[in-house]
């Protein structure tokens, strides 16, 4: 309800929200990916970027640079992405807890400075320009609000999606895993295996979010897909409510909201966002969704 | 010419047996052996070994020594892949999800048997067997009594159905009474045809049921008692105590 109204004002009335909240769908696919391996799953990914970064620059060069359709080109990146996922993550998955958030913290890395140094490539440091709107078979989404309802419909496909997941056997398995996973593999559960398959999802994920933003932004750099994207992630997937549908989408939309919430405080706004998200963590543990959930449970 | 007991093929059986702790040597050179339909129990005090024989035989901790599943050598099988073949281990403290429902427990433990059909066949003997967990479905594992999270436990494991079941301790904690109803239980499905491996501290509780019962100390199997032998278990004490 609360989603609705927001989203009809900012329609209704445009500007800058429009941006910011095309932002938070984006940031919301990006983070609907990842609480598929770090909230269902229980497994830690500080790398996310580098699958963002591949569909990104996949959209740059694919339709900027070879005039592809954007859907195509969205495609395709996420297919590259996942098959990234699966070649790195088919060594990386036999790692626990802090070690494969390392390897996966390094794999950021490492695509971050291919980024920069591939400049034949991913046009380095100055960044890839000139990336067309979103669009399908030739028409293009002109406005930005038309953008904004695109990419909000494709969010909620996202969601919709990650939600029969997480309902079907396959879903169970992850959260059995993040459970224990002794316990999930003396019933027969592949854990490796399983793992794997929420590596790639949110892989994928994370290439859709990145392409998406291409296209919404019209202009990629190494900047956009460094550790920033992981911090800012993590804060909107904490702060939303881990391991929920809802959560993950909540949580990026009150993170894109707040700086601009405070953006009459001037220099003090960056202090009041961190107090907020610091509050936010110690009285608020489970996220929005897990709130919004006790609230529903005790009806006054 | 064969003699009848080598014609039967053993449920498990296991040959030298031994699993290490980094440099400790848990469990050394065990022998085991496990027949079709048999209740057989594993005795022995505290740090015995017990429980790093259930996880090397399920392969949850690292093994070496062969180990044979109704005559097929499953010794290089991971985890997962012995699940599928049936032999399924209710743990120590149970490995419950906790924050996942009863019914949702009760469907993981069907994660190798998707037939819906017989699904729901199975959970219908489980709730026959144990009653209560048919009340709490939509519960929270964790929010479950400790007796109620046994039956649960062993609830699960039977959704998968089992060829060989093992349990790790499935008293601890309980109530005297609760034990005893889950013991009886587990006599319930071992005279339905179900083999059994039961580990077990409280002895007495065990060998109402076992035909067989292997006595571990120090990571070696200090011997094993038959039924006759069982009856007078005056003997018992004396690996306890050593």
């Amino acid at each position: 309800m609360l989603g609705v109204g927001l989203l009809g004002f900012v329609m209704l009335n445009g500007g800058y929200l429009v941006t910011v909240l095309g932002l938070a769908a984006i940031y919301g696919v990006f983070c609907t990916g990842l609480n598929l391996f770090m909230g269902y799953t229980g497994q830690a990914s500080f790398g996310q970027s580098a699958f963002a970064a591949v569909g990104g620059y996949g959209t740059a060069i694919l339709c900027a640079g070879h005039g592809w359709d954007p859907v195509a080109g969205l495609v395709v990146s996420m297919a590259i992405a996942g098959l990234l996922a699966l070649v790195v993550g088919y060594p990386v998955m036999r790692l626990r807890g802090h070690y494969l958030a390392m390897a996966t913290f390094a794999l950021g890395l490492i695509v971050y400075e291919l980024s920069v140094e591939w400049s034949g490539l991913t046009q380095g440091y100055m960044g890839y320009a000139g990336i067309p709107p979103l669009g399908f078979a030739g028409h293009e989404l002109g406005t930005e609000r038309a953008q904004l309802g695109a990419l909000v419909a494709i969010m909620l496909f996202g969601v919709w999606l990650a939600e029969r997941m997480k309902s079907s056997r396959f879903g169970r398995a992850l959260r059995a895993i993040a459970g224990s996973e002794p316990a999930a593999m003396a019933l027969g559960i592949p854990v490796s295996r399983y793992k794997l398959a929420a590596f790639v999802v949110a892989a994928v994920y994370a290439s859709a979010a990145g392409s998406l933003f291409a296209h919404f932004i019209g202009f990629i750099s190494p900047e956009v897909f460094g550790v920033p994207m992981v911090v800012l992630s993590f804060t909107m997937l904490y702060l939303g409510g881990i391991g929920t549908i809802w959560g993950p989408v909540m949580g990026a939309v009150i993170a894109s909201l707040l700086p601009e919430l405070f953006r009459g405080l001037k220099e003090m706004q960056d202090i009041a966002y961190s107090v907020v998200l610091i509050l936010m963590l110690i009285f608020v543990p489970g996220g929005l969704a897990g709130l919004l959930r006790r609230l529903a449970r005790k009806p006054t | 010419m064969r003699t009848p007991e080598q014609a039967v093929v053993p449920l498990l059986a296991a040959s030298d047996l031994t699993a290490r702790y980094g440099r400790v040597v848990a469990l050394k050179g065990v022998e085991l052996r496990v027949d079709e339909g048999e209740f057989v129990t594993v005795l022995g005090p505290n740090g015995a070994g017990k429980t790093t024989l259930m996880r090397a035989l399920m392969r949850t901790a690292a093994r070496t020594g062969t180990i044979r599943f109704r005559g097929e050598d499953v010794s290089a099988l991971p985890t997962h892949a012995l699940a599928r073949r049936g032999i399924i281990l209710v743990q120590e403290g149970r490995g419950l999800f906790g924050q996942m429902t009863v019914r949702e427990n009760l469907d993981l433990g069907a994660f190798t048997r998707p037939d819906r059909a017989a699904g729901e066949q199975r959970l219908g003997q489980v709730f026959a067997l144990f009653p209560r967990l048919s009340e709490r479905l939509g519960q929270m594992a964790a929010s479950l009594s400790g007796g109620e999270q046994q039956m649960l436990a062993i609830g699960r494991a039977l959704m998968a159905e089992p060829k060989l079941l093992m349990l790790d301790e499935p008293s601890v904690g309980l109530a005297p009474r609760v034990a005893v109803e889950i013991i009886e239980a587990l006599g319930a499905l071992n005279r339905g045809g179900l083999g059994i491996l039961l580990v077990e501290q409280k002895a007495p509780l065990a060998l109402r049921l076992a035909k067989r019962a292997y006595i571990v100390t120090l990571g070696r199997i200090a011997a094993e008692l038959d039924a006759a032998s069982i009856g007078s278990h005056h003997d018992l004490a004396q690996y306890y105590l050593s």
